[in-house]
């Protein structure tokens, strides 16, 4: 009960309650406590406090790991936005597995996320070992092939890729 | 300058609205119907700064789980034809 | 300094709002539903993610920006699960993902009705 992932979870929920009411009352502050320590109790008994549901063990690597991420989407976004912007529409839309080679669920959750939220390219199928993607252009499925996102998301879970 | 931000929000949601009435399928539909709730998103956030009420910034994080589950629901529905009863 | 965080709010400000009209101006244009889901992707990333920037700019150091940052956290975890049911939704009710040009006006009005899958 009383496991490092279950004191972060209530942090991390009675945190968001006093942020978000701003409010800084007895009554709510503790009425609070009272809900985040309800939601930790039956979230333990459903069983869902564990790695895939709560994994704080991947904190500080995601830490290093979205910023490169945000800049990247940054860069797609120029790009999808010259596409539409340009009188011509010079898409070549084409669809093709990529390998993804992460060992944990929360690994390929992250990397087919990845790949949802840069523009241009979209995840269609996810398997354990490879993900179909649709991409608007050929140079961006030529970029995931290249295997730059797939070696983060590996570094980021903690695997040598 | 949160006007001009609004105005180019508001002209994006005029746009996809284009495209939700068009189709042609039920997907490009539900995909301009999401991405009109993102903006709409921006819109009530941007309006919170134009009238100078902070609350609205509640409504517009209320507003992004809302969206969210509204696209899930629709998507599952013309997914299986039915949103998760016995058959 | 104000000034200057003022200057780069603005420009965060219109970048952001630009990419949002261009992510509808993509939706209008692009030819085929799955060439359209990457112009929606624009305005869930990149559009909310420099409006909210520079909205929290103007905000400052208060409950507001928190908040701000919250919905983007939450767009940003929320817009691919979206999009990826989308296209897996699409993908499974017959729509070709390697079709390079589809007309968007009267034709394909058989997948315009719900497939019925058992």
């Amino acid at each position: 009960m009383f496991s490092p992932r279950t004191i972060s979870l209530f942090a991390v929920l009675y945190g968001t309650w006093l942020l978000l009411s701003g409010i800084w009352e007895p009554f709510l502050m503790i009425s609070g406590a009272v809900a985040s320590l309800l939601v930790v109790i039956i979230a333990h008994r459903m069983d869902v406090v564990d790695g895939e549901g709560h994994p704080i063990d991947l904190t500080w690597r995601a830490i290093l790991y979205y910023p490169w991420l945000f800049w990247q989407i940054m860069l797609s976004n120029l790009q999808v936005l010259r596409i539409v912007l340009h009188p011509r529409l010079p898409i070549s839309p084409v669809a093709g597995w990529v390998p993804a080679g992460q060992s944990s669920s929360v690994g390929l959750v992250t990397f087919a996320n990845s790949i949802t939220l840069t523009p241009g390219t979209v995840a269609l199928t996810v398997l354990e070992d490879r993900i179909h993607v649709h991409a608007l252009t050929q140079g961006g499925l030529d970029d995931l092939r290249a295997g730059e996102m797939n070696r983060r998301v590996c570094q980021m879970e903690g695997n040598r890729p | 300058m949160m006007l001009l931000a609004s105005l180019l929000v508001v002209l994006g949601m005029a746009l996809t609205l284009i495209r939700a009435v068009r189709g042609p399928t039920v997907y490009d539909r539900i995909l301009a119907v999401n991405v009109y709730g993102t903006m709409t998103v921006m819109l009530i956030a941007l309006l919170g700064f134009l009238a100078g009420r902070p609350d609205f910034m509640d409504l517009s994080l209320v507003y992004a789980l809302l969206n969210f589950v509204g696209t899930l629901a629709a998507l599952k529905f013309f997914k299986h034809g039915h949103l998760g009863e016995d058959r | 300094m104000s000034l200057l965080v003022d200057i780069a709010s603005w420009l965060l400000l219109t970048a952001g709002g630009c990419l949002m009209a261009a992510s509808g101006l993509g939706l209008v244009r692009l030819p085929n539903l799955f060439a359209r889901i990457h112009a929606g992707g624009l305005a869930d990333t990149g559009g909310a993610a420099l409006l909210i920037l520079g909205m929290a700019l103007q905000a400052g150091w208060t409950l507001i920006t928190v908040k701000l940052i919250l919905v983007g956290i939450f767009l940003f975890f929320t817009a691919p699960t979206a999009s990826h049911a989308l296209a897996h939704a699409a993908l499974l009710g017959g729509i070709d993902p390697d079709a390079t040009a589809e007309g968007d006006e009267d034709e394909e009005d058989t997948s315009a009705s719900p497939p019925r899958r058992s």
